[in-house]
């Protein structure tokens, strides 16, 4: 394979680096003055990035070919959805941004910073080596220029401590969990001689002996730090919370979809050979994940923590489609991703449009009080995200739980099924929650801002898609799902 | 009527009423009973054009518009009488509702138009899944309408029904799965067809029964139903006991019984325990409540429950029955709950205490209350007759134990119904405002009137409303029959004695020889 075919493969994330520089040197000389030209130049970098994976992304792309770099990287279907779906987000992410660090939420730091654009497009740079990672090498390297950016972008808001606060929590416990998944990640190198997917996978077949079924436990525990599953959550509703809430938007979507992403090819592609060695560790990963998700967020009086819980519970049911270990299941799992992501960003919009007169975010329960009389628009699309989150049809969130619990039955795992769908009950009663707050008690009233006109539009988009119009979409979103998990399973 | 959608379009009226109303603010009273009567044409069309004796399912359409399942629609009789029982009640519910509500009135309507969108289609239905999503999507409007515009403690009401409503059903999905992945299909008259292996019927069964046995409700899981329709307005309640507590009954009959006939026979005596329970306790129970609400809807679990009794009968009367009873407890119970709120309206409580002697300053409420409370009771000549008779009868055949403790409901019927209309309407007039309640209203005597002259219909000529079921239920008795548990009333030919009754002894003076035992029963 020549360089010049490897070059137009990785097409989108040269635009993405040049994208990236370019800005940040822009940012360097034009300072905070042109974060917004920065942002809407970035949005287009992104936008343009996304058109050039539509051609492959409708026919397909598996096998061979797919593969640059002599095997480091690999641009099939797979991660041509993922990708697609990150870049989508995080486009959706920089449209919010702007008129919340403007506005008095941004405390004593008003206004957008020149880096901020920049480091988003690093961290999507990062991800989108990740999903089309094909060497332990290229998964790292990816990580950890996703997992840097986003450490500042937890911390953009210096002066503040909640801030602050996240950042450094992110970054301690984020370089923790590289550390373990390096250290997996050394001992298969050092029991299969190789880095890279293929190789690890063929000196991998047979009986799995203690020193590779270490790597393998190291490796998902450290990505299961990534996605936040239980019992690797423990930062997440800290980060969530403290995090400037666009940050916290943009890190219950993209980056979730590159880490289960990345962690669905390496569970099958490094370790498909190995499956009864994981499929019961994944089991129990994504029980726990619904569970104390769900148990976790009754409590919580802050939004974007419970929204931070609601992300645990939702990467449990994720897992499930990962635990049945067959095709159907990794397509349900990114047929869940995409419906996951819509559900997501339209919840954390409606939170950046909870906003006093002087833009003040408010962020309980108790701020958000009969929220359907003073703001019937923003209440109602709520209704709807709860309810779809909560994964009661006619909303779209039905579907995505109905296309991973038929996976699971299919694969035959009915007890399993039933017991995570009975804990699903468990989350519908903080959902609930929501809609009662908002439509049963009495008006608080504090919620009287105004919001920009992209607000609206996201809000609108998002709920349109999670509402029963969304069922409509679902024969071409399975469509591209099979196909993306279909190059999942060819074999190497 | 051949390739016109009209159960499509039947759903898309009030689907589209919902939509406006949402915007419209007061005018969406007009708004959503326009919807509604424009709804029960069509389903007055439906009817006329069903033909009895027909293709089993009619008006079908479909359409591969979804990944997973598919749009298909299409009725029987049983789904038709359904589905005319939903659209008469709709237009009811919306009067009832004009001035009693009056905060966020556009979302109210909304909220019931979009309602009767779902009950549609969850009886039109003909793919299992697109059924679990109307059954499931009802808990939307039913919250909001429990938890917005309900009464002091509706909070903890609509948290119950939700939840308790939403557990049962989550593992019915996970049988659907399971069905569908073994029959290949997920086509509703299809899957009644097909014969799911012995074994795995049972687990199927009762994840259904679960999902159903709460909707229904059957003691022990109706402790969800007071709490709801104490709490719920008024329409909310006729919606609640008219038509969602049918949706139980509507699954008994599409699904367990035709689809696990070998399970429903081997838990027919569990259902049978659990029915004669919730007869005579719930009966009990009903007889010393204070709040007529409440009294009302545990006699609603009471009738249920001979609805079940019906349906496990395995005999054509018992199933017919048991159809009847849910039509005619559809209307009755509904009617029941909207001579609570005429008089709640005015006093603005539902305490027994407080009323009396209504009879005395409002004639026509006392006697449209006593048409309905005799309807309850099950007199003949109304519409609860007919369903009760038809579904003892049913039982008895199968066992007459059951059907002898079923029957005891009859009378504690009788006796807490006419215990609380002796309280409400006769007697001495105790409280001063209630004393001078106007009588009914126009708007009122358009509510009751239809649903009394229907009662009496059904209970005067049940052949209209049976004949369109009778070649479904023949159906699904042939398909059940042989299943059937053993009965215990049918006659046993005895063995004839030797010599004629009165013959007489030659020798000695022993009287006439042992008589037969087999024909006692």
């Amino acid at each position: 394979m020549d360089f010049a075919a490897s070059f137009e493969l990785i097409g989108s994330e040269l635009l993405l680096t040049a994208a990236g520089l370019i800005l940040l040197l822009v940012a360097a000389w034009g300072g905070d003055k042109a974060a917004r030209p920065i942002a809407i130049l970035a949005v287009a970098a992104l936008f343009g990035a996304g058109f050039m994976l539509v051609p492959d992304l409708h026919f397909g792309a598996d096998g061979p070919d797919t593969l640059a770099f002599g095997g480091l990287v690999k641009v099939d279907s797979f991660a041509l959805f993922a990708k697609a779906l990150i870049y989508l987000a995080a486009i959706a992410c920089l449209i919010v941004a702007p008129q919340f660090f403007d506005s008095e939420a941004a405390g004593s730091e008003r206004g957008m910073r020149a880096e901020y654009p920049v480091l988003m497009l690093f961290a999507v740079l990062g991800m989108s080596i990740m999903v089309s990672a094909n060497d332990f090498m290229t998964l790292y390297m990816g990580l950890e220029l996703n997992s840097l950016a986003s450490y500042v972008l937890a911390a953009i808001l210096r002066k503040d401590t909640r801030s602050a606060e996240a950042g450094l929590k992110y970054f301690v416990l984020g370089a923790l969990a590289s550390g373990i998944l390096l250290y997996g990640m050394s001992l298969l190198y050092g029991f299969t001689g190789g880095t890279d997917f293929s190789s690890v996978r063929s000196a991998l077949s047979g009986e799995l002996a203690y020193g590779p079924l270490f790597g393998l436990i190291f490796v998902l525990a450290g990505l299961a730090f990534k996605i936040a599953a239980v019992p690797f959550h423990m930062w997440t509703p800290d980060v969530y919370e403290g995090a400037p809430t666009p940050v916290t938007a943009f890190f219950s979507t993209a980056p979730k979809v590159a880490a289960v992403a990345l962690l669905t090819r390496v569970a099958f592609e490094v370790f498909g050979g190995q499956v009864v060695a994981w499929q019961q560790i994944v089991m129990f990963t994504a029980l726990a994940s619904i569970v104390f998700g769900a148990l976790g967020a009754i409590g919580q009086e802050n939004l974007k923590r419970l929204l931070a819980y609601s992300s645990i519970n939702n990467v449990g049911f994720i897992l499930l489609g990962l635990a049945v270990a067959t095709v159907d299941g990794a397509s349900a799992m990114l047929i869940y991703l995409f419906i996951y992501v819509a559900m997501s960003l339209g919840s954390f919009v409606a939170l950046l449009m909870l906003r006093s007169e002087s833009g003040d975010l408010y962020e309980t329960f108790s701020d958000i009080r009969g929220l359907a009389v003073t703001q019937p628009a923003i209440a109602w699309s709520l209704l709807f995200l709860m309810f779809s989150l909560a994964g009661i049809p006619p909303l779209l969130g039905f579907y995505s739980k109905f296309v991973i619990f038929q996976a699971t039955v299919e694969a035959g795992l009915i007890a399993f099924a039933a017991i995570a769908i009975a804990a699903s009950v468990i989350g519908a009663f903080y959902y609930i929650k929501f809609v009662k707050v908002m439509f049963f008690d009495e008006p608080a009233g504090v919620v009287t801002g105004k919001s920009g006109t992209a607000h609206w539009v996201l809000l609108f988009l998002t709920v349109a898609i999670i509402s029963p119009l969304g069922y409509l979409l679902t024969p071409s979103l399975t469509d591209l799902a099979d196909k993306a998990a279909a190059a999942l399973f060819i074999a190497v | 009527m051949e390739g016109f959608p009209i159960l499509s379009i039947m759903m898309l009226v009030p689907l589209l009423g919902a939509i406006v109303s949402l915007f419209a603010g007061t005018a969406s009273r007009m708004i959503a009973l326009a919807a509604t009567l424009v709804t029960f044409v069509l389903g007055c069309l439906l009817w006329a054009n069903y033909e009895i004796g027909g293709a089993q399912w009619q008006f079908t359409e479909r359409a591969e518009i979804f990944a997973g399942f598919s749009y298909a629609l299409g009725i029987d009789g049983i789904a038709l009488m359904l589905i005319m029982l939903s659209v008469f009640l709709m237009p009811i519910c919306i009067l009832a509702s004009w001035t009693s509500v009056t905060k966020r009135v556009g979302e109210y309507m909304a909220a019931f138009l979009f309602m009767e969108t779902l009950m549609i289609g969850t009886f039109a239905a003909q793919d299992l899944f697109l059924f679990y999503v109307f059954f499931e999507a009802g808990l939307i409007p039913m919250y909001l309408i429990i938890g917005v515009w309900g009464g002091d403690n509706r909070i903890y009401a609509s948290y119950k029904f939700f939840l308790y409503t939403l557990l049962g059903s989550v593992l019915m999905l996970i049988a659907m799965f399971w069905m569908v992945a073994e029959a290949g299909t997920s086509d509703i008259p299809t899957l009644m067809q097909y014969d799911f292996p012995a074994g795995a019927q049972t687990w199927l069964w009762l994840a259904f029964f679960a999902s159903f046995a709460v909707k229904v409700p059957m003691w022990p899981f109706h402790t969800w139903l007071p709490d709801a329709h104490v709490q719920a307005p008024t329409a909310g309640s006729v919606i609640l006991a008219g038509v969602l507590l049918k949706l139980g009954g509507y699954g008994f009959v599409r699904f367990s019984l035709p689809m696990f006939p070998e399970a429903s026979a081997d838990f027919a005596w569990f259902v049978f325990i659990l029915s004669m329970i919730a007869v005579v306790y719930t009966s009990l129970v009903a007889l010393v409540q204070q709040d007529m609400k409440k009294l009302i809807a545990y006699s609603s679990v009471a009738h249920m429950a001979i609805v079940t009794v019906g349906l496990f009968a395995f005999n054509v009367q018992g199933l017919e029955g048991a159809m009847i009873v849910m039509l005619s407890h559809g209307l009755v119970s509904g009617a029941l709950f909207l001579c609570v709120g005429v008089i709640y309206d005015r006093l603005h409580t539902r305490e027994i205490e407080r009323y009396g002697g209504l009879s005395i300053n409002m004639p026509y409420y006392a006697l449209f209350f006593l048409l309905f409370t005799m309807a309850s009771i099950g007199l003949p000549g109304t519409s609860g007759f007919v369903g009760e008779f038809l579904s003892l009868a049913g039982i008895y055949q199968t066992s007459t134990l059951v059907a002898l403790i079923c029957t005891t409901g009859i009378i504690l019927g009788a006796a807490y119904m006419l215990y609380l209309y002796r309280r409400v309407a006769f007697g001495d007039q105790k409280n001063e405002d209630a004393a001078s309640m106007a009588d009914i209203s126009a708007r009122e005597w358009v509510m009751m009137a239809p649903i009394a002259a229907v009662v009496l219909w059904m209970g005067v000529y049940p052949e209209s409303f049976l004949a369109p079921m009778r070649a479904d239920i023949a159906a699904l008795d042939a398909r059940i029959a042989s299943a059937a548990p053993p009965s215990d009333s049918a006659l046993v030919v005895g063995t004839p004695r030797d010599e004629i009754a009165n013959a007489v002894e030659c020798e000695g003076d022993h009287g006439a020889t042992e008589t037969g035992e087999g024909g006692d029963h």
